[in-house]
């Protein structure tokens, strides 16, 4: 990761732990993570490992029992009101009585942007994510995945550094699955921000990222880390590449040694 | 997720444990709002008497009197010999439950099966709906005179009077149940629609099998409504009528006396009200007998 | 597609025109045919007639009740959605007292009515507004506090990751929500504000109150003319109804059932 130079890390998450009193469950333990600038970070791991609860404290959604996180070097509280990330989640959480271009702006209105800022703004976000002449229509006209395409577009408005993602590609079919990780692919290589993903498949994790942190469960555990080595630009033909294979089988291979103890049930999730 | 787990694993005992004591905060809180109605209304009562304020009405042991007068009147004849108010109260409350019950009754039947047509055929559907829904905008209080004099003919003996005001109170109630369950009928799964077709099923089966089942929360949040509008009903049908032995009856009768008696009234109406929230009551509890899974709030 | 918009609104308004030409039609001959009398139900021909002859009476009637009917739509609606927000403000308190005011929903209200008589002069049309703003209260209120409550958790914690405080939510998000649940609720509140003060003009009120040129008609065997303003009380209704339902198409447009229904 960091090679010793003093590289500010976007993302710095201290010593996590974090217990639900309900239940008295253990969702992470002693969480240790940095994330570069530019740099691409899946999080992957069986169900109950933790993999959204870590998401949601960095994105300061929930409070660690201990340990601290840092944002671009502020507290995760404060990176959260200076509109330091932006999240998307499984669903495309559309607000149903705003057109598609008065979704993208929301952020922006909370950050105060001017009217004629916003329009410009919303016009490039939309021509990123191709959906400008849907403009003015609502939430329930579009499908899945254009909607959950609207959810990227509105979480980059405001050009945080740090992008969030809770497993944003879940709900749809694998086709949209493939074809929005490329165009996040290239929203990323354009944009130049930092990604922490969540998700439950081993190849997206391993075709997106640069790193791959592999989780383990009850209690929340970095099992180890993965650094993806494919060359950018990552194209379909990436997927059918040796060393992708590798890799998968690496990720996959950490995933099962940690997941011994693992219900069948669950084991069946990581496939 | 984890917590969720945890639910299910919880025994059963701990969960009727829960459920005995939230019922049990449930009744405290019922006593302890009631207990601030109470105390709300004497309040009033003592400011705006010791103030001397008339907005936005005039404030006397007539137009408020006294929670205690109220309760007093209950356990009084209302007239020289005859039994307590409250004895003569219960009378006329059992004589206006037998009407809304059988309002609610047939205005449930009736309202269901308007449903269950309306859902078949879209076309009657559109041709019928609007005047459903206009039907609830005529003033039943002002034909129920006329209501009256055309059933009452016509019923047997041991209907008369009281099933002309049946008729009025399914008026009332038929309507919720008619819209909620037909949206109900229509809230269908597509895709368990679609599982139907492939088993070939017939029109009937798909009916019951799948879109009355999915009907019953609107059908049980309709009911809910309609054990109201039936006790309404029965009331207003009973005001023009002339009949004596309801409690609409009552309420014409100690309205002429509120000037001198007005606890009398006030008796009648509080009675009332707890029939209205009787009949609420039993639905819900039949509700919660019936429908044996997730609770659902659609209103 | 030019053609597509001008089929549809022949296919939405044909059908209801059609039972209302049978039902009218089927009402006026069985009349004749049958030798129905007058009293127990008029010929449709002869209550249009008479709705025709008695307009300078029946109009102001209406009109005057439509305004008590009006005033307590507005108060009580508006009461309704004022202590909502205020409940609504305490989400604990809130959910507790959501069953109490569910029953308390089921109190026949209309049984309230000659004591409103007795409040307020019965000859003023105060004692009808109260009535009407009563019987409006309580769906609304309890209507629009549901609404306030049911705001998607996720919708909310994205607004939180915006740092936007608890008003900018309320007023981004769970207003939004609750909008389709306040319409619903207003509907059901025109409805029963009309009913409400005809009731309550029924104990008692000014001559020209068209709940009161109702009764005296009944009562002296008119039946065309009680007719006739049962026609007036029901287009007022249908009136104030379909004003609640233009002004949801207005506001909530976003809803793909605004459109449908």
């Amino acid at each position: 990761m960091s090679d010793g130079t003093a590289t500010p890390a976007v993302v710095r998450v201290e010593g996590v732990t974090k217990t639900f009193p309900r239940g008295n469950v253990t969702a992470l333990e002693n969480i240790e993570l940095e994330v570069a600038p530019r740099e691409f970070v899946s999080l992957i791991g069986p169900s109950g490992c933790g993999k959204s609860t870590l998401l949601r404290v960095i994105g300061d959604l929930i409070e660690p029992t201990a340990g601290t996180v840092r944002v671009n070097g502020k507290s995760a509280r404060q990176a959260r009101r200076d509109g330091g990330y932006g999240i998307v989640f499984q669903e495309a959480v559309l607000y149903d009585w705003r057109s598609i271009a008065k979704n993208i702006a929301l952020p922006l209105e909370m950050l105060g942007w001017s009217r004629r800022r916003r329009r410009e703004r919303v016009a490039e976000m939309l021509e990123l994510v191709e959906l400008t002449s849907f403009a003015d229509h609502h939430p329930w006209q579009l499908s899945g995945g254009m909607q959950q395409r609207v959810a990227i577009a509105r979480a980059l408005s405001f050009e945080p550094s740090l992008l969030l993602m809770d497993e944003p590609f879940g709900a749809l079919d694998e086709m949209t699955r493939e074809r929005l990780n490329l165009e996040l692919l290239s929203i990323w290589e354009q944009t130049g921000n930092s990604v922490v993903f969540v998700t439950h498949s081993i190849s997206e994790a391993v075709f997106l990222s640069s790193r791959v942190v592999v989780m383990s469960p009850r209690p929340g555990r970095i099992a180890g880390f993965v650094e993806i080595d494919l060359p950018h630009p990552r194209t379909v033909e990436t997927r059918e590449a040796p060393r992708f294979f590798e890799l998968v089988t690496e990720v996959r291979e950490l995933l099962r040694r940690r997941g011994e103890h693992l219900l069948p049930e669950e084991e069946a999730v990581l496939e | 997720m984890s917590n969720a787990a945890a639910v299910v694993r919880s025994p059963p005992a701990r969960r009727r444990r829960a459920s005995v004591v939230g019922g049990l905060a449930r009744a405290g809180l019922v006593a302890l709002v009631a207990a601030a109605l109470v105390g709300f209304w004497e309040l009033y009562h003592w400011v705006w008497v010791s103030t001397g304020w008339t907005w936005p009405f005039v404030v006397n042991d007539t137009s408020m009197p006294h929670v205690w007068t109220i309760y007093h009147a209950f356990g009084q004849p209302a007239q020289v010999n005859q039994p307590a108010l409250i004895n003569v109260l219960l009378h006329k409350t059992a004589f206006t439950a037998k009407e809304a019950a059988a309002g609610f009754g047939l205005g449930a039947l009736i309202g269901f099966a308007l449903a269950v047509v309306l859902a078949q055929v879209r076309l009657l559907q559109r041709g019928f709906l609007p005047y459903i829904v206009g039907s609830q905008t005529v003033p039943i209080l002002a034909i129920a005179p006329m209501v009256v004099l055309w059933v009452n003919p016509r019923l047997p003996g041991s209907l008369q009077g009281w099933g002309a005001v049946a008729v009025i109170a399914t008026y009332l109630t038929f309507f919720p149940v008619t819209i909620n369950t037909l949206r109900g009928l229509q809230s269908a799964d597509p895709r368990a629609l679609e599982l139907m077709r492939t088993y070939a099923a017939s029109r009937w089966a798909v009916l019951w099998k799948l879109r009355v089942p999915a009907s019953l929360p609107y059908l049980f949040s309709a009911l809910r409504l309609a054990a109201t509008a039936s006790v309404v009903g029965a009331i207003i049908g009973e005001l023009p009528t002339g009949l004596q032995d309801g409690l609409g009856g009552a309420i014409i009768n100690f309205n002429q006396y509120y000037s001198i008696e007005p606890q009398e009234l006030w008796a009648t109406n509080v009675i009332a009200a707890a029939l209205g929230i009787a009949f609420f009551v039993i639905v819900v509890l039949a509700e919660k007998a019936i429908v044996r899974r997730a609770p659902e709030e659609t209103a | 597609m030019t053609l597509r918009p001008r089929i549809g609104v022949v296919v939405e308004w044909l059908p209801p025109l059609v039972v209302f030409a049978l039902v009218v039609g089927l009402w006026e001959g069985l009349v004749r045919a049958l030798h129905v009398q007058q009293f127990l139900l008029p010929k449709p021909s002869t209550i249009i007639s008479v709705f025709w002859t008695q307009r300078h009476v029946l109009w102001p009637a209406g009109w005057y009740t439509f305004k008590e009917a009006l005033g307590g739509f507005a108060i009580g609606s508006g009461a309704g959605v004022v202590a909502a927000t205020v409940v609504g403000r305490f989400r604990t308190a809130g959910q507790a007292l959501m069953p109490i005011f569910i029953a308390a929903n089921a109190v026949p209200i209309i049984a309230f009515a000659p004591i409103f008589g007795a409040w307020f002069n019965p000859i003023q049309p105060q004692s009808k507004m109260a009535i009407a703003a009563v019987l409006c209260f309580l769906p609304v209120m309890v209507n629009t506090l549901r609404g306030l409550q049911s705001a998607r958790p996720r919708q909310v914690e994205l607004m939180r990751s915006y740092a936007a405080s608890e008003l900018e939510i309320w007023r981004r998000v769970r207003v939004p929500t609750a909008l389709p649940f306040l319409f619903t609720a207003l509907k059901v509140a025109s409805v029963l504000s009309m009913i409400g003060a005809i009731v309550g003009e029924y104990f008692g009120g000014a001559m020209n109150a068209l709940g009161v040129t109702i009764n005296t008609d009944a009562q002296i065997f008119q039946f065309d003319a009680a007719w006739a303003g049962i026609l007036v009380a029901s287009l007022l209704g249908i009136a104030l109804y379909s004003a609640v339902v233009v002004a949801e198409r207005l506001v909530v447009r976003w809803s793909p059932e605004a459109r449908v229904s």
